[in-house]
């Protein structure tokens, strides 16, 4: 039986939650408000905050400056990229880890993670000169690659979490019926864990939408996404943080506008399994 | 007919080749300052005049420094020029990382560019990079503000007379204060400047044996000076101010002086941007009567990584964009006041260039400082507010924090000073000193 919520309490909850939201959404809120303000607006002291003079000139500046769609281009495929080959590759993985899992399989999903805890600039020069070597310095494949490699093991992990909560008889049910391991896992398991699979896609897209380390170092002009469009209008002698603002803002668009569309999968996916 | 067609088409292909042959397109690594982005705007200029294709990698300067020395230590080949400063060169020409600029053909004219500047460019006699603009930096001051507190600036103040027109122009009620100084750690943020001040009070960073100096009277002096200065009469917060920081409270009418560097002089006279765009004057930067000045000398500069594919083509971009031809191309499309200064003498032998009101200072200021010969004693580093070895930006930033440390009330100077004298000793008898 639910727990009675009595209306106060409905109230306080929805207000707290409310209040919590536009915490965590203000410094984007603050970016989106800068982007339309002048240089001299934005850093004026003490700040405005809605009552100020709009203007788009940030924007026409920005646009005049860079070409924004090839950024764009260049992060869609990077993450895209990234995101689906890793899903290739967890999928089967996170399978056998789940469904046929050997003494040793909780040591290897941890050893995963603890990839995840080397800080990045220290596989800097390898990685630098790897890429050098295969020519593949400032090329979207090369970011595919090492952004999968990063986030592989958040996909596996993700992956392997959601299909512990897949009875195993249900597999079984099928091998029984005839099903090769092919069908089992196209035609059985990953229906069923659709939810899960598209929260996982949809965060590591996210992840790898935002990833400024190695996007930054191992591009020039070919290859280089959002993030470095973002780099470019930082400056260390001058005003820049309206044209900042203007940039960041094109730049977190997209994913915040993909973000908003498919919150209910994201949701969904995140709590899978966590109510029963 | 058909024949006729074939050998049109013949020529066609020839022709492509051909051109394709001598057009190339070029990768430049650079800074997003108001100078460099004028450049690109420009870039059609260059193209039309040579075919070449440029591609622009734009960054944030910690970044592109990061960047552009993982790619040439390792002979990435991503860039074809790269913007480096005056520390990055003499150690990158050194190292042989860099192609030599010396075969850069008669027209371009290199003795036009200014001496300080080219020294500072150098390694062993030999020009790694050309200088795209520099700068140096001077005083700063409300006129206004100097006139309300009795007092009227010499062309060449010394410490006392700043210290002592701070204080008097200081109004903490009416958020005015009579100075601003970069506090931000970092060795090119506050250390740029500390070191700069410090060599107008007869310190320096190493002996003549690489012996660190942080222990000597000469640098309890200038760091004491700089924080009571502060304390009485900078800004609230001042350890986190850098040169943004500072122009924006000087744009807002809250600094009565404020020493940064010369490229500021345009910012604080746009009265686009600055509310007191008609009331700012000039002045050297301070002294105290040793001989040497406070001022530092930097350049943005262009450089060619030994090994790029493409080094004809990066050697005539770099005649074009550092030519006496580029300058007057950008007056010519945004006005004097616009063109990067710093880099050439014929420049402010201009006519046009005379009248712009800080010409003659930042001209005087860049001329003042010697990175050859930087200090009061001898040392055997070159560099005004830097040390052009390789370990100096690590140490550097760490006594950096210590001092803004210091400024923030967190510890004495000469709790600072006897840590940064133990890291830098650290440090340079790790590297072999």
């Amino acid at each position: 039986m639910a727990r009675a919520v009595t209306n106060q309490r409905k109230t306080i909850n929805t207000i707290l939650a409310w209040a919590v939201g536009l915490l965590i959404f203000f410094p984007i809120l603050w970016t989106i408000l800068t982007s339309f303000k002048t240089e001299a607006q934005a850093i004026s002291d003490p700040p405005v905050f809605l009552f100020f003079d709009w203007t788009l000139e940030n924007y026409a500046v920005v646009q005049e400056r860079s070409n924004y769609m090839r950024f764009l281009w260049n992060s869609v495929l990077i993450a895209g990229g990234s995101t689906l080959l890793g899903v290739i590759i967890a999928v089967p993985a996170a399978w056998s880890m789940a469904f046929v899992p050997s003494k040793r399989t909780k040591d290897i999903l941890l050893w995963m993670l603890s990839t995840k805890m080397l800080p990045a600039v220290g596989v800097l020069y390898p990685i630098y000169l790897i890429f050098i070597k295969f020519g593949i310095l400032d090329s979207r494949i090369g970011l595919i690659i090492v952004l999968m490699l990063i986030n592989l093991p958040i996909i596996i992990w993700m992956l392997y979490t959601y299909f512990k909560e897949i009875p195993g008889e249900i597999l079984e049910a099928a091998r029984m019926d005839g099903a090769t391991l092919k069908e089992e896992i196209l035609y059985v398991l990953t229906p069923m864990a659709i939810p899960g699979i598209a929260s996982t896609i949809l965060l590591n897209f996210i992840l790898a939408w935002n990833e400024a380390f190695w996007t930054l170092n191992l591009t020039a002009a070919k290859a280089a996404p959002l993030t470095a469009f973002i780099a470019s209008y930082s400056s260390p002698e001058g005003l820049f943080y309206a044209k900042l603002s203007a940039a960041s803002t094109m730049a977190i668009a997209p994913i915040l506008i993909l973000g908003w569309f498919s919150q209910k999968q994201l949701v969904r996916g995140l709590t899978f399994g966590a109510v029963k | 007919m058909k024949s006729s067609i074939r050998v049109l088409m013949g020529a066609c292909a020839v022709s492509a080749i051909a051109s394709s042959a001598f057009a190339d397109t070029i990768t430049i690594a650079t800074v997003n300052n108001g100078d460099m982005i004028r450049m690109q705007g420009l870039t059609e200029d260059f193209t039309a005049k040579t075919g070449h294709e440029v591609e622009w990698v734009t960054l944030e300067e910690n970044v592109l420094r990061q960047r552009v020395t993982t790619d040439i230590s390792t002979k990435g080949g991503a860039f074809d020029v790269m913007t480096i400063g005056m520390y990055e060169t003499p150690i990158w020409g050194k190292n042989g990382w860099l192609v030599s600029l010396d075969d850069l053909p008669a027209e371009y004219n290199a003795d036009d560019i200014l001496p300080a500047m080219r020294g500072g460019l150098s390694y062993d006699g030999t020009m790694y990079a050309a200088p795209f603009y520099g700068e140096s930096s001077m005083i700063m001051y409300r006129t206004d503000l100097m006139e309300k507190a009795g007092l009227e600036m010499p062309d060449a103040p010394t410490w006392e007379f700043v210290a002592d027109a701070a204080r008097k122009m200081t109004d903490k009620e009416n958020e005015v204060y009579g100075i601003c100084l970069r506090g931000k750690a970092g060795w090119g943020e506050n250390m740029a400047f500390l070191t700069a001040t410090s060599n107008a009070f007869g310190a320096r960073w190493f002996d003549e044996n690489w012996k660190p100096q942080f222990d000597s009277p000469q640098w309890k002096e200038t760091l004491t000076f700089y924080l009571d200065l502060m304390n009485e009469a900078g800004p609230p917060g001042a350890s986190t101010n850098g040169f943004n920081e500072n122009l924006s409270l000087f744009q807002q009418g809250k600094c009565g002086m404020w020493i940064d560097a010369t490229v500021a002089a345009s910012f604080v006279t746009n009265p686009d941007d600055s509310t007191v765009a008609d009331k700012v004057g000039f002045a050297l930067a301070p002294d105290t009567g040793l001989g040497k000045r406070g001022n530092w000398l930097w350049a943005w500069a262009l450089a060619i990584p030994a090994g790029t594919q493409n080094e004809a083509a990066a050697k005539e971009f770099i005649q074009w964009a550092t030519s006496t031809d580029y300058i007057e191309l950008v007056a010519e499309n945004e006005g004097w006041a616009n063109v990067p200064p710093g880099a050439r003498i014929s420049l402010y032998e201009n006519e046009n260039y005379k009248d712009i009101p800080f010409a003659k200072m930042t001209l005087e200021s860049i001329l003042s400082a010697d990175p050859n010969n930087p200090t009061v004693d001898p040392v055997p580093y070159v560099g005004v507010q830097f040390a052009a070895i390789p370990e100096f930006a690590g140490i550097a930033t760490e006594v950096g924090q210590e001092f803004s440390a210091a400024l923030a009330g967190q510890q004495t100077a000469e709790e600072a000073l006897a840590k940064a004298q133990a890291l830098t000793s650290d440090a340079m008898e790790a590297a072999g000193y």
